[in-house]
């Protein structure tokens, strides 16, 4: 996945990596550290909590946690990578896109994803993805970081019905 | 399930240490968009809030009214003069009357102790105490903390000297809750006349003198003399008060060690604080102003909490 970034931006010239809180965050380290690795560049990484952005914040409560946000770098005229475990309607893709924009005007944002389970409710697409599944809604998807989960994995999780 | 906090921010004295972590926690990612060049956030969009303030204030004011702005809230600023209330319409009706033109939120300064709980149980909005008599001033407590837990990395086991007019101050009592709760250990020194007789029951250590306070204290929060207070006669002189009570440098300096100055303001300078040290290393005066900010904003999100019966709806919608 590291390498198809690479690829999409010709090159390591203007990229920002931007994890989604939380799982995202270690996946955007992992990838910043592949990438340094492979083009011994280090890439300005960043971090995105949407929570105040989301589009049920009005229906949702107890109120969620709010993570940090961190954008190191002026982000103007750059090529941002949006980084997340998975991606299912797309909200919270949407929810990230509205708040870049509240940080500049990116060149470009794509978006890179361990698992795209299907399911959009948004036009929003992946550019880079890990694996395509099929999983049905009443199923859930699991990604496990070792940071925070102890492992590296993928769970696919059905849920007794209600 | 509740929203963590309930419907209201009335006090400290009611919270957990919980439900104060959980706010001072939440203030800090709120620190953060304060410093984007658009400080705003679309969080509380189409919310309605009534800043509701009886009694003159400018920090307190402005700064609800920049966490409300900075969530994307739209705001109403009504002060006593210049409104029915100045007709003698009650707070109630007032409150009432607002609430009819469909708001979500009232914030209320009020000079009667009290007051923002008695509207509380009368309303259907959030209430939010910004100062009510001489009871509490939650956020402002909420604000100490934070700008302390942010210098000292922890409260537990921190001594804290609250310097001044104990007796009057809604400041004084936030704090002392807020910090006991958080377990530091709170002291007060002032002169008598200006300490609550009963002063042993919050369970506080009281100094007769500012220089065994300084001695014994990791922070000093110094309170505003007020002024109208000499002319009832609780003090002498300001020129004593100064002399007796004021934290000067001079007196800092006897400790070989950092002692750290906080002060809600608005500020005597020569009065109960020197000039040198408002404006000295050791003082965070202004980082309490900046944290303000954030920790309404934590408030404000915490108690605008969507409805319980929704939430388990919305579960499972995923990213």
């Amino acid at each position: 996945m590291a390498d198809e970034i690479v690829e999409l931006n010709n090159g390591t010239d203007g990229l920002i990596i931007v994890g989604i809180q939380r799982r995202g965050v270690q996946l955007a380290g992992r990838i910043v550290a592949f990438i340094a690795e492979r083009e011994k560049v280090t890439v300005p990484q960043g971090a995105l909590d949407i929570t105040l952005y989301r589009d049920d914040l009005q229906t949702v409560g107890p109120r969620p946690v709010v993570g940090p946000t961190i954008i190191p770098v002026d982000i103007d005229g750059k090529h941002i990578v949006i980084v997340d475990d998975v991606l299912y309607t797309g909200r919270t893709i949407r929810a990230a896109l509205d708040e870049l924009a509240d940080f500049g005007r990116p060149r470009r944002i794509a978006l890179a994803v361990v698992i795209d389970r299907g399911g959009r409710e948004l036009p929003i697409a992946p550019d880079v993805v890990g694996k395509r599944i099929d999983v049905l809604p009443h199923q859930r998807v699991d990604v496990f970081v070792e940071e925070l989960d102890g492992k590296d994995a993928v769970l696919l999780a059905t849920k007794a019905a209600t | 399930m509740t929203a963590p906090l309930g419907k209201d921010l009335l006090a400290l004295e009611p919270l957990s240490s919980e439900q104060i972590q959980l706010i001072l926690d939440t203030a800090e990612p709120f620190k953060e968009i304060s410093e984007r060049a658009i400080k705003k956030v679309p969080t509380l969009r189409g919310a309605t809030i009534v800043n509701l303030f009886f009694e003159a204030s400018t920090r307190t004011r402005i700064s609800f009214e920049f966490a409300e702005k900075r969530l994307s809230a739209d705001t109403v600023n009504v002060a006593a003069s210049g409104s029915s209330i100045s007709k003698g319409e009650t707070l109630v009706d007032t409150a009432r009357n607002l609430e009819a033109m469909r708001i979500d939120m009232v914030v209320i300064r009020h000079g009667a102790s009290g007051a923002a709980h008695f509207l509380a149980q009368r309303i259907e909005s959030n209430v939010i105490n910004a100062g009510d008599g001489t009871h509490e001033h939650p956020t402002q407590g909420l604000l100490d903390l934070l700008t302390l837990r942010d210098h000292f990395k922890r409260l537990k086991g921190l001594k804290v000297c609250i310097v001044g007019d104990v007796l009057h101050s809604r400041v004084a009592r936030s704090n002392i809750w807020g910090l006991q709760k958080m377990g530091a250990e709170v002291a007060v020194c002032g002169p008598r006349s200006l300490l609550p007789n009963a002063i042993s029951e919050f369970g506080v250590t009281v100094f007769d003198r500012v220089d065994a306070a300084i001695e014994w204290a990791d922070a000093l929060n110094i309170l505003r003399l007020q002024l109208e207070r000499m002319q009832l006669g609780y003090i002498p002189s300001l020129r004593e008060y100064n002399r007796v009570f004021g934290v000067s440098r001079e007196r800092l300096d006897r400790v070989k060690r950092d002692v750290l100055i906080l002060h809600p303001g608005p500020m005597n300078r020569g009065v109960e604080i020197d000039s040198d040290v408002a404006d000295g290393p050791c003082s965070v005066i202004l980082d309490q102003v900046t944290n303000g900010v954030a920790v309404r904003m934590a408030v404000l999100y915490l108690l605008s909490g969507g409805k319980p019966e929704l939430a388990e709806n919305a579960k499972g919608g995923g990213a």
